[in-house]
């Protein structure tokens, strides 16, 4: 088994396997709230194939980030709720 | 930013099977070919996980293929647009770049078709298919209660998909009626590996309903329990999931913006795969949800003949024929039922991007008047989610796509523009 991922969601460190995605990363973590929409509700994951933009989240300060398309890289900066 | 351009013989857009087998068709005729995808990961959606866990055989075969075939995959990278003829402009993490080819091949696959109804925005609310990728690449679902429901052979296979990471399925609910169900289920004799998938899927009928749909979803910050109905009387259950899907609908916005034509909803191909724009391919999902083996047959087509090698196309004609019966039985089983028309309320929402309801879209008299005036359709998703729900329910044509075909950085439409 390869060695874990090592990163940081909303400034708290979480440890993921290998092929992990962003989207399954910060479900993990316990996070529901992806995203906040237009109407300040909250939204997560719909489609899981980079289609429906539901599940944007920063990554390393870039805003508007597909979590299910992109796997976790050590030291990864996720903010979600933005 | 970097900016690069390459050049193909053969440039295919997909990797799911259809894309990985018209890749893998023209380079085995000697053709320099590449696939450019999307995802880190090859196999688009049906195939997803099988990379990093071999269970199907038909994906080890083409997968392994591929490697052999000297094709030169270009995964993470978004086509973005098609500026002119023989050229797409496309998105890498290392910035844009300029994919040249002589022929080109569409395979962007098919996304879930997904109906608004009271509550269907809350977080935990996701579709089959997308519950099933999410789960492949570790999102965590043991011990979690899911109820799975909308139409279509996903659903069993979602299913038994997700019960294989320990979740629990409380029910599945199938909104077709089960007479047109077994109606297809005997059409699959003609087919026996898919009968025999079929058959696989047995032990969930215990869970299984047909004739049922979603009326609501609830929740405060995520889903917890719907309420369902059989057109008689409704009962709510309780999940933490819940996987709600309507079949599949085509990935048309590529080859809109290059200028294919479609007729009823999906590309029209001759029977060389070829769309009415000259040199440009198309196989698979956008051409008819047909599944997998469809997919394969098709694309094999598509890449003979962008090869030139007539020949060898011809010789998969009858396949195709026969997967082309089983993909009419399947749109006809799994047709949608009036009353899904119905679901949403006046103040549900119906775009999800830009939060506008239902109500508010009706009061426009088309596609074009609502984006205007509403900015339904305007987000991110630029209407594939919403835009699909309108045609189903009120009926609105919306076969036009403006560039970029997804959202682009800036910094990519400045390279192009300074490119011409």
């Amino acid at each position: 088994m390869s060695e874990p991922i090592l990163i940081q969601i909303n400034g708290r460190p979480v440890s993921v396997v290998p092929g992990t995605i962003v989207a399954a990363a910060v479900a993990k973590a316990g996070e529901a709230k992806f995203r906040r929409s237009v109407l300040a509700q909250p939204r997560g994951p719909l489609c899981g194939m980079g289609i429906c933009m539901e599940c944007r989240v920063t990554i390393n300060g870039a805003r508007h980030c597909r979590s299910c398309q992109i796997l976790c890289e050590p030291g990864m900066e996720i903010c979600t709720d933005e | 930013m970097s900016e690069s351009i390459f050049e193909f013989e053969v440039a295919v857009v997909g990797a799911g099977p259809a894309g990985i087998s018209a890749a893998c068709a023209a380079a085995e005729c000697g053709r320099q070919v590449a696939v450019i995808d999307d995802t880190p990961w090859l196999g688009g959606q049906i195939w997803r996980g099988e990379q990093a866990r071999p269970s199907q055989s038909q994906a080890q075969q083409w997968l392994d293929r591929l490697s052999h075939s000297g094709v030169t995959v270009l995964d993470r990278t978004t086509v973005v647009g098609a500026p002119a003829k023989g050229s797409l402009l496309a998105e890498h993490a290392n910035g844009p770049c300029e994919i040249r080819w002589k022929k080109l091949i569409l395979a962007t696959g098919a996304r879930e078709l997904f109906l608004p109804f009271p509550g269907w925005t809350l977080p935990g609310v996701v579709g089959p298919g997308g519950l099933q990728s999410l789960v492949k690449n570790g999102w965590p679902i043991a011990g979690r209660r899911v109820v799975i429901c909308g139409t279509g052979p996903l659903l069993l296979a979602v299913a038994k998909g997700l019960q294989k990471y320990g979740a629990k399925i409380v029910s599945i609910l199938e909104q077709a009626p089960r007479s047109r169900v077994a109606e297809f289920g005997i059409s699959l004799l003609r087919h026996p590996a898919k009968l025999i998938q079929g058959l696989g899927m047995m032990s969930f009928t215990a869970k299984m309903k047909f004739g049922v749909w979603p009326l609501k979803a609830e929740g405060d910050d995520a889903v917890r329990r719907v309420t369902l109905t059989d057109g008689h009387k409704s009962w709510t259950e309780d999940c933490d999931f819940l996987a709600c899907g309507f079949h599949l609908v085509p990935n048309v916005e590529l080859p809109l913006a290059i200028g294919c034509q479609l007729e009823n909803g999906f590309v029209r191909v001759d029977r060389w795969q070829t769309t009415s724009i000259a040199d440009v391919f198309c196989a698979g999902e956008p051409t008819g949800i047909g599944g997998a083996d469809c997919a394969l047959t098709e694309g094999q087509i598509a890449g003979y003949a962008a090869a030139g090698q007539t020949a060898r196309a011809e010789a998969l004609f009858a396949q195709r024929a026969s997967w082309h019966s089983f993909r009419a039985a399947l749109a006809k089983a799994y047709a949608l039922r009036p009353e899904l028309k119905t679901l949403a309320n006046d103040d549900t929402l119906l775009c999800r991007c830009e939060d506008v309801s239902l109500g508010r879209v009706r009061q426009f008299s088309g596609w074009r008047e609502a984006k205007l005036l509403s900015r339904c359709g305007m987000g991110p998703c630029q209407g594939r989610v919403c835009g699909a729900a309108a045609k189903f329910i009120l009926g609105w044509g919306m076969e036009s796509v403006r560039p970029p075909v997804l959202p682009a950085r800036v910094g990519s439409l400045i390279t192009n523009a300074n490119q011409k």
